[in-house]
């Protein structure tokens, strides 16, 4: 056992040693220790590197306020940044290192920063690194600034989010937090009590303090007993809150494996937890505020309270020769603990000139020298403090009559500038806090509805009076929830022990001279006093911009020890309060959280559900290179072996061309309308009339939003009289939908309309070619095809193979195509059968790619890519429809702005390349000449494909006044070079139509 | 996040919902007599109020009903949920 062992003290498992590393060298703890707890029984206090100036730095806390102790912990797939080594929970084999040292902690080159302390004040970086400019200097500067390094493996861990919803949700496992629960709970209400810690009972765990007649930690065990075996209670360690939202919403933290060696870990790492909370008490506790003077980061200077916890709990002695620097009484209590816990304490050095006598006779008591009415000067060493140089005031010196210098040796001072309750949760919930000089802390002024705080949190340090606080807080909770309290419940409370508080001594020793430079506020991000104070000599005033300045509070601590001293500083060069100084925001999260845990389960495949065809398997067989098109893995072409893809596209897009072949079209959105409005509604939802529509027949039609741009398009089927089948875009379905329930429930609830989104109940397959009708006439069919009886844009149902269908005469290539939709369980079926039956026409399967080469021959538009935000119906040549109809339509009243009627409007043309075979490429600009204005973009090539079947590419665009341009020549200009084009009509292939009627 | 009673399904949280435009927004009509400026105020001039704003809500991820909420927009305190073309609720006092 090593040398800064306590026997037996604390609640440590001595009887399970584990081995662990740090910086590759091997040390040994117990299961009960964190990180920072074992190193520091094994003598090791140098852990890190500071931020900016690479001074040594140690453990400096006992939990999440740690500011210096950040590692990196685990390897590979596990390895994690700034991990607080106070917050790290040992485990067998734990691997960890510092963050901010090279190449070693030892040896860190870097440290020459520390040495330039003077020169590198805040805003140091943006005042010199200006030219060439911030961004050259900036990678050089993050590389030897900053804290962890990202992982270079991704997690191998794995996340989960869960919902929970309750009457009273209980933030804290401390004495005031059980209270609560405990309160709440015995009403009957549903609680959830949460601790971040592995182990409940807060401050119980390391004082020695009696409650009820057990000892704190037996009484805590006997509470979290109590509450586990209640049917209505939720308990949930090592979990923390770090989030309170809108409306009591709580985020939680809950650490599930994070104590486990890696290959013990079995299942989620750690989960999300949502609460929805109808009461919150927040008894977060309150975090001990540190002492601001020269070299007060030495290793070896800590947190009187953590001093406190590494030895009642963890059986760790901090030093050797311990000293209590202290601004308050609680200096006092935590230096009798120690001494009594074996830790040999030489000296109080208390800050007030007249420390209480009580707090003298608890001194005199634990045989332990005080020295009242001293100023600390600065502590001395510097890998590790060596002793504290100090100035006691002339008044406790009286025979001399002058201010004495005095130097203690130490190797651990004890730090304790007050207590600062842990508000952070209750005022990111928009609670609203005041400055009680009494305490010199901020506390609770205004509540939230439905939050409240109690114990520390709420400025009641006292044990009695968190108890009290607690339980009368849970009980109010339930009540006000609905639950009725017996008197015997309440009756319950432990008494109050309104102890006097004495007022506190400064905590910030500096002189303003050079020293303050090393006078640090936050010790995280190397704030000194003196930057405080440089920044408003340089004019910052608001707290908010003096934070950003000098980075005060900043980082994985968020200023839980640095805060308060930063805000003094910043009252006393403004000659102001702190009062009217106030706190910066506090916004989420209280402590870094891993992103995986807000990814949950939705990464990798998870992230965005793919969804597969319905004849997926068979496109593989037939050697489908698959894409994901708006989350479909669709086939973009089927090369074969050897072939690329454009000439495969080449192939497909022939073979259509000359005689048939078969395009999985299932994400085509399909949505069924039924009732007697639907043809006055699609009337209205279309720019093309609707409402003359006959039963059988089909009409392709523009869809608008009210501001009059295109917002899809697609082909409206009449099945019957009040039956309409309207096919959307791909993917667009639900929007579509969408928008059609927005105006019948906001605007039309007066028609009788009902509809579904049926996308995936129909597998969609297209025969296309000259050979279509042919083809299908292969197959055993109840529908009759020929062209008198089954024309262009008409729609059937019946059986195809035995199978119920819905057939439509609509088509995207420009030649004779039938739409098949069968159920999507025969889908692979039917695409199987229409490939057999049309083999003698050497049919094959076409992909999406070829089917965009297609109808760009044909000029037919596709929403989104050849239409963007603001193009209007009248631009892709619908201004004859538009004149046609007499009705209202969604968007028409825009359609007839002056905007809108504007000549110069981007308008679909085609474009005929005329310098080669290469196609043009899409989003290259169309321009009128090569250089001045002339070079100002007119519009753009929004589809470019090869045509065999046209003989040259073809491309389809969008140009200024284009219409009226048709035969000009025009320069496609892209970074890759200047092309030259002729504006032509969209369509490029069979103008007249006179396949798609064959 | 707000908690926001769904008139169908109760109170659900807000990841659930969709919030489109202030309610009572009305359409102008016949569009051959709508001016300009009509049009423009109805597409694009809102009161974006800081305080009590009434505004039309979709439980989207949900039943699929629109509704209308009075919301503080200060404090996102939902003051009421009512059904489209209702008449909007008289704020409270100390709201207002």
């Amino acid at each position: 056992m090593s040398s800064f062992r306590i026997p037996d003290k604390g609640q440590i498992d001595y009887g399970r040693p584990l081995s662990f590393q740090f910086n590759g060298r091997q040390y040994s703890g117990f299961k009960g220790d964190t990180l920072a707890s074992a190193l520091l029984a094994e003598g090791v206090q140098l852990i890190g590197r500071s931020f900016k100036l690479h001074r040594p730095r140690g453990i400096y806390a006992s939990g999440y306020a740690e500011p210096n102790a950040i590692v990196q912990t685990g390897t590979g797939g596990w390895e994690d940044p700034n991990q607080k080594a106070t917050c790290v929970e040992l485990y067998e084999g734990l691997k960890s290192r510092t963050v901010n040292a090279w190449p070693s902690l030892d040896f860190d080159v870097m440290a020459v920063n520390s040495a330039l302390a003077r020169f590198l004040p805040a805003g140091f970086y943006y005042k010199t690194f200006m030219r060439p400019g911030w961004t050259f200097f900036e990678p050089i500067i993050r590389r030897a600034a900053g804290l962890g390094g990202c992982p270079t493996q991704a997690d191998e861990e794995t996340y989960e989010h869960r919902w929970a919803v309750c009457d009273v949700l209980v933030l804290g496992g401390g004495p005031a937090g059980l209270s609560a629960a405990l309160g709440a709970a015995r009403a009957g209400a549903k609680v959830f009590v949460v601790e971040a810690d592995r182990a409940w009972g807060g401050s119980l765990i390391h004082c020695d303090a009696i409650v009820e007649g057990a000892t704190g930690i037996e009484w805590a065990g006997k509470a979290v007993t109590e509450l586990d075996a209640m049917a209505n209670v939720t308990t949930l360690n090592r979990t923390l809150a770090f989030g309170v939202y809108d409306h009591n919403l709580v985020a939680l933290a809950e650490r599930l494996t994070d104590h486990l060696p890696p290959d013990k870990r079995r299942g989620p790492r750690q989960r999300l937890w949502k609460i929805r909370a109808r009461r919150i008490i927040v008894a977060t506790g309150s975090f001990e505020q540190p002492m601001v003077f020269p070299n007060n980061d030495r290793p070896g200077v800590m947190l009187a309270g953590a001093g406190a916890v590494y030895a009642g709990r963890y059986g760790v002695a901090a030093g050797r020769q311990v000293t209590v620097a202290t601004n308050n009484d609680s200096g006092y209590a935590n230096a009798l603990m120690l001494t009594q816990a074996g830790v040999n304490v030489t000296a109080i050095v208390d800050v007030r000139e007249s420390p209480p006598e009580t707090q003298r006779a608890i001194a005199a008591e634990a045989g332990i020298r005080v020295l009242a009415g001293c100023e600390i000067v600065r502590a001395v060493g510097r890998r590790r403090i060596e002793a504290i140089e100090l100035r006691q005031s002339a008044a406790m010196n009286a025979p001399q009559a002058t201010a004495r210098s005095l130097t203690l040796e130490t190797d651990c001072l004890l730090t304790s500038g007050g207590r600062l309750p842990a508000l952070q949760l209750f005022a990111q919930a928009g609670g609203k806090l005041r400055f009680e000089d009494r305490l010199h802390a901020f506390v609770p002024r205004e509540a939230p509805e439905g939050i409240e705080t109690a114990g520390a949190c709420n400025g009641q340090f006292e044990l009695a009076d968190a108890l009290q606080s607690g339980l009368s807080r849970g009980v109010a909770a339930a009540q006000s929830c609905g639950f009725s309290v017996g008197d015997a419940q309440l009756a319950e409370s432990p008494g109050v022990d309104q102890s006097p508080c004495t007022p506190l001594g400064s905590s910030i020793f500096t002189d303003g001279g050079k020293a303050a430079s090393v006078a640090f506020v936050d010790l995280q991000n190397d704030v000194s006093a003196l930057d405080i104070e440089l920044a408003v000599r340089e004019s910052f005033r608001s707290v908010e911009h003096v934070k950003r300045y000098t980075t005060l509070g900043m980082a994985t601590d968020q200023g839980k020890t640095s805060n308060l001293n930063g805000i003094g500083l910043l009252g006393a060069a403004r000659k102001e309060p702190i009062a009217i100084v106030g706190t910066t925001k506090f916004r989420p999260p209280f402590d870094p959280i891993p992103i995986g845990l807000f990814a949950g389960q939705q990464r990798g495949r998870n992230l965005q559900p793919r969804r597969e065809l319905a004849a997926a398997e068979q496109h593989l067989s037939y050697g489908a290179s698959m894409d994901d098109y708006g989350g479909w893995m669709r086939p973009s072409c089927y090369p074969r072996d050897g072939e690329s893809e454009s000439a495969a596209i080449a192939r497909e897009a022939r073979q259509v061309r000359s005689s048939v072949g078969v395009f999985e079209a299932s994400p085509l959105g399909k949505i069924e309308l039924l009732g007697p409005d639907v043809e006055v509604f699609l009337n209205r939802i279309y720019v093309n009339t609707m409402k003359t529509l006959k039963p059988g027949r089909c009409r392709y039609g523009l869809m608008l939003t009210e501001n009059g741009v295109i917002f899809d398009d697609g082909v409206v089927s009449r099945l019957s009289d009040g039956r309409f089948l309207v096919s959307t875009t791909s993917g667009h379905a639900s929007a579509v939908a969408d928008m059609f329930d927005e105006w019948l429930q906001c605007e039309w609830p007066d028609l009788d309309v009902a509809f579904a989104d049926i996308t995936t109940c129909w597998a969609v397959f297209t025969v296309a070619g000259p050979g279509a009708r042919d083809l299908l006439q292969q197959l055993d069919t109840t529908l009759v095809l020929a062209k008198s009886v089954f024309p262009h844009m008409s729609v059937r149902e019946g059986q195809l193979c035995g199978i119920p269908c819905r057939i439509q005469r609509v088509s995207f290539t420009g030649e004779l195509s039938y739409e098949i939709s069968v159920p999507w369980s025969h889908g692979s079926s039917v695409f199987e059968a229409l490939l057999d039956a049309g083999v003698q026409y050497g049919a094959m399967p076409f992909g999406v790619e070829t089917l965009m080469t297609l109808r760009t021959e044909k000029g037919y538009l596709h929403v989104g890519t050849d239409t963007d935000g603001t193009t209007m119906p009248q631009d892709v040549g619908f201004g004859p429809v538009i004149d046609r109809k007499p009705d209202d339509f969604i968007g028409r009243r825009s359609t007839m702005s002056p905007h809108a009627r504007c000549k110069r409007r981007r308008q679909l043309v085609g474009f005929q390349v005329l310098d080669g075979m290469e196609p043009l490429t899409v989003g290259a600009h169309v321009v009128s000449g090569t250089s001045g204005a002339a070079m100002s973009s007119e519009g753009w090539i929004s589809s470019s494909v090869r045509s065999e079947a046209v003989g040259r590419p073809v491309a389809i665009g969008l140009l200024a006044g284009g219409r009226a341009r048709i035969g000009e020549e025009v320069f496609v200009w892209d970074i890759a070079g200047v092309r030259r084009a002729r504006v032509a009509p969209p369509c490029a292939f069979d103008p007249d139509g006179e396949r798609l009627h064959a | 996040m707000s908690n926001i009673d769904c008139p169908l399904c109760g109170p659900r949280s807000e990841t659930e919902f969709e919030c489109r435009d202030e309610a009572d927004i009305e359409r102008p009509g016949p569009y051959a007599q709508v001016s300009d400026r009509q049009w423009a105020k109805y597409l694009y001039y809102r009161d974006n109020t800081e305080g009590i704003a009434y505004e039309r809500w979709r439980h989207r991820f949900g039943c699929g009903q629109w509704f209308n909420v009075a919301r503080n927009t200060r404090t996102h305190r939902i003051l009421a949920v009512y059904a489209i073309g209702d008449k909007r609720p008289a704020p409270e006092a100390e709201e207002s």
